[in-house]
């Protein structure tokens, strides 16, 4: 094993003296017993499976080979319960706030009041939506579903690294993953006692069921998705079946009256909920994108109105914008009254002199970003840049300091995983996903990503990156 | 159910059944290739009749010229070129079953996705004698996808929609081969009877997998009234049109709703006909004459089911809101 990058990041598997950790013991246990040759084939069959059920990622194209399977690693990762406790309370509390912070936005603004969040940062904001000023939502819920990217630094470490509050994808992948793993290795769920997860559908039909408009006793609830094409449509058509509602695109659904209709076979019927995986921009191309063919004609009026109910909630990208983040933690003290349970990365914002000065010392070690930035472009990653393209960042700084912040480069945590080669560290993250309805409710664990490239800090499954099934063991 | 959803489940099942009925037709068009028949352009009549039964004579000629058996059986099978073609069906029937997935059993899509990833391990040019097997596992998967829907879907509208397309698809495909039969290879009153004639009606009867029940019911010589009663008139024949309307005519009712007065009345009109009908008046009629009305009719009622229930017209839709 690779003994410097066990000194070097935390593995939750191996502890630095090489012996495994209380809470993989029987794991461990059970992987040093196993005949050569038995996890290579058992992910031959996993891979099977996959392919067999459709579960593809990607953009869907002529070609069989287009339709990319998403790497699925047969080794789980394991969290303990008192350990997992923590998160939840942490993810709870912080989607608590995030909900309060947009509910203010759109109606009194007393985060602007009170000076923890200037005006310009909110309302200059591509994603804040002022249609959505004083329209009440049932439960004041603007992210129904939430899901919280978190890394690992040490034991005790976590840390959020991104908030995801429109369209988060990558739960059907949580689900499946365990169903895969339950069948490919019923012995360790003898072994183990494992929080289930399967019961998520349900939670999010009971999330969506509270999201509906109050007067109505039996809402009709259906999945939105962009259409087959789009690369989570397995996800949405997945979902839309666990729960039991109808898949609809936008042209099956019309608006008559500010009221929302699908096309039946049996005539117009009522829609009350909308799970959509359509972003804001594409919903209705009478007041956002004009060129949408993916939404529904007067949606928008049907929605401000009341009678029907859209998750997530329209206009919720103001509070998960990167520049947005960083006043997270003052969110919960000044909506919830309490200490963030969760931290953020540290984040030197540049228009502070102290933290410019401190910055411009380390360059090397830290990641830049610019404030407005998304997607990646126009960041510095010291560790990996030359001393060219430092120093020209440099200047770029001294230019206009407020345009940027600093994080340290964050040494994720790494689990063992199957590769070539045989079991091997590699970094991984985790993104539970949040239900908020008249309750915040949360599946046990969510889904971990894992850079599957040696090395590699990148989970994104567009760059090699693998998914992992996530246990939770009960106390 | 969303329209939209009956409509994918409808084309879904007539992919499938097209599928099917395209392997049978090439497989009767192979048995009857080795046979020693000697008739002037044998070969010629052989290999257009499935291109006519299929309607796909024209853009092979485009493609290949004169009807010959290795680039008719490619281009019906495999070619994705050929929208009716074999490879052409299953892909679209994936894509629907792909599109309504929710609506379907897991059971159901892994047949079709199973059958998709398959079919595309295969050779993308197959060797001539290798197509034999070919139909044959086509017919197979097909008779898998029936049996595991029946046996997985709740029966609900969905199934009701999935049966329509299947029975439509069958009931036009029989009639196309009584007709494609009746005015290609009779040709002149001297064979009738012949040997010639036994095997032609033979084989016609195995595309359907009705020569077993044609010798159990019968006991004697093939002759065209009763092929034609067996394939048109009886209602215990699973490919008769006759048969085949039973379970449109059902499906139909199953589904109600009142926008599909028409086309319950359409189904009920095309079933009567076969109910009541006799064979010597098909065949006074014109046998071709016969299956030429149905085939209309069965159009039309393909046109008034897809108006009704398949559609999405909001300014429909509004008028049953306001009315």
């Amino acid at each position: 094993m690779d003994t410097k990058t066990l000194k070097k990041y935390f593995n939750e598997m191996y502890a630095d003296n090489g012996a495994v950790r209380e809470i993989y013991k029987r794991y461990g246990h059970w992987l040093k017993n196993l005949p050569d040759g038995t996890l290579a084939r058992r992910n031959a069959e996993a891979e099977l499976l996959f392919r067999r059920l459709g579960i593809t990622f990607a953009v869907y194209g002529e070609t069989v080979e287009a339709e990319r399977l998403i790497p699925f690693d047969i080794v789980p990762r394991i969290f303990g319960a008192s350990e997992w406790q923590r998160l939840e309370l942490g993810l709870k509390q912080r989607v608590r706030a995030l909900n309060a912070f947009l509910h203010d936005i759109y109606h009194d603004q007393e985060i602007i009041k009170a000076g923890i969040i200037s005006a310009h940062q909110v309302l200059n904001n591509t994603q804040y939506r002022p249609e959505m000023k004083g329209v009440d939502l049932p439960n004041q819920v603007y992210a129904h579903i939430a899901g919280i990217d978190l890394v690992r630094i040490a034991e005790n470490d976590f840390y959020v690294l991104e908030d995801n509050l429109r369209t988060p994808s990558g739960v059907s992948y949580m689900l499946e993953n365990r169903k895969t793993m339950m069948r490919l290795f019923p012995e360790l769920f003898v072994k183990h006692a494992i929080e289930p997860v399967e019961h998520y559908p349900q939670m999010l039909l009971n999330t969506l069921r509270e999201a509906a408009p109050p007067n109505v006793a039996y809402p009709v609830i259906v999945v939105m998705t962009p259409g087959s094409y789009n690369s989570a449509y397995f996800e949405h058509a997945y979902l839309a079946s666990q729960m039991g509602v109808e898949l609809v695109e936008g042209q099956d659904l019309f608006v008559h009256q500010q009221k929302v209709y699908m096309h039946t076979t049996e005539g117009p019927q009522q829609v009350h909920v909308i799970y959509r995986r359509v972003d804001d921009d594409f919903i209705d191309p009478r007041v956002f994108r004009p060129d949408s063919t993916l939404g529904v004609p007067g949606l928008m009026a049907a929605y401000c109105s009341g009678n029907v109910a859209l998750a997530n909630g329209v206009g919720t990208g103001v509070a998960d914008d990167k520049s947005t983040y960083l006043f997270v933690p003052d969110m919960i003290r000044f909506y919830l009254g309490e200490a963030p349970l969760l931290s953020n990365v540290p984040t030197w914002r540049l228009s502070e002199p102290d933290d410019l000065s401190y910055v411009l010392a380390h360059l090397p070690e830290l990641v830049i970003k610019e404030v407005q930035g998304s997607g990646g472009y126009g960041m510095l990653i010291g560790p990996t840049s030359s001393k060219a393209e430092i120093e020209a960042y440099r200047l770029r700084i001294l230019a206009e300091p407020a345009k940027f912040i600093a994080q340290p480069t964050l040494a994720l945590s790494s689990c063992p995983t199957l590769v070539e080669s045989g079991v091997a560290p590699r970094h991984v993250d985790l993104r539970p996903f949040v239900l908020s309805g008249k309750d915040v409710r949360i599946a046990p664990g969510g889904l971990t990503r894992v850079a599957l490239t040696e090395g590699s800090l990148v989970v994104n499954s567009s760059q090699g990156g693998g998914t992992k099934d996530t246990w939770v063991l009960e106390n | 159910m969303l329209s939209r959803t009956a409509e994918n489940l409808f084309w879904m099942a007539r992919h499938i059944e097209r599928a099917e009925n395209t392997a049978r037709v090439l497989d009767v068009a192979h048995r009857t290739s080795l046979l020693p028949l000697d008739i002037e352009g044998t070969q010629a009549y052989l290999w257009y009749a499935p291109l006519n039964i299929t309607g796909c004579a024209e853009c092979y000629e485009v493609k290949y010229g004169l009807a010959k058996a290795d680039t008719v059986s490619h281009y019906m099978a495999l070619d994705p070129d050929n929208p009716t073609s074999i490879y052409s069906c299953l892909k679209l029937a994936r894509e629907n079953a792909r599109t309504v997935r929710g609506a379907i059993t897991s059971e159901m899509w892994e047949v079709i996705n199973d059958t998709w990833l398959e079919l595309n391990s295969l050779p993308k040019q197959m060797d001539y004698e290798k197509f034999r097997d070919f139909f044959d596992w086509v017919k197979n998967r097909s008779h898998l996808f029936r049996g595991v829907t029946l046996d997985t879907i709740i029966k609900d509208v969905g199934l009701s929609f999935i049966k329509l397309g299947t029975f439509l698809e069958r009931a036009d495909n029989t009639a196309r081969i009584l007709d494609v039969k009746y005015h290609i290879l009779l040709p002149s009153l001297n064979d009738v009877g012949g040997a010639a004639d036994y095997y032609q009606w033979g084989s016609l009867l195995k595309s359907v997998s009705a020569f077993e029940a044609y010798q159990k019911i019968y006991r004697d010589v093939i002759s065209p009234q009763r092929v034609s009663e067996l394939l048109i008139f009886r209602d215990d024949m699973p490919r008769s049109l006759h048969a085949c309307m039973d379970e449109v005519e059902d499906a139909l009712r199953a589904i109600n709703g009142h926008s599909g007065k028409e086309a319950q009345r359409l189904a009920g009109e095309q079933h009567a006909a076969l109910h009541f009908g006799l064979t010597q008046d098909a065949f006074s009629e014109g046998l071709h004459e016969f299956l030429t009305d149905f085939l209309k009719n069965t159009a039309l009622l393909s046109r008034e089911i897809r108006e009704a229930y398949l559609s999405r017209q909001d300014t429909a839709m509004i008028r049953q809101l306001t009315t």
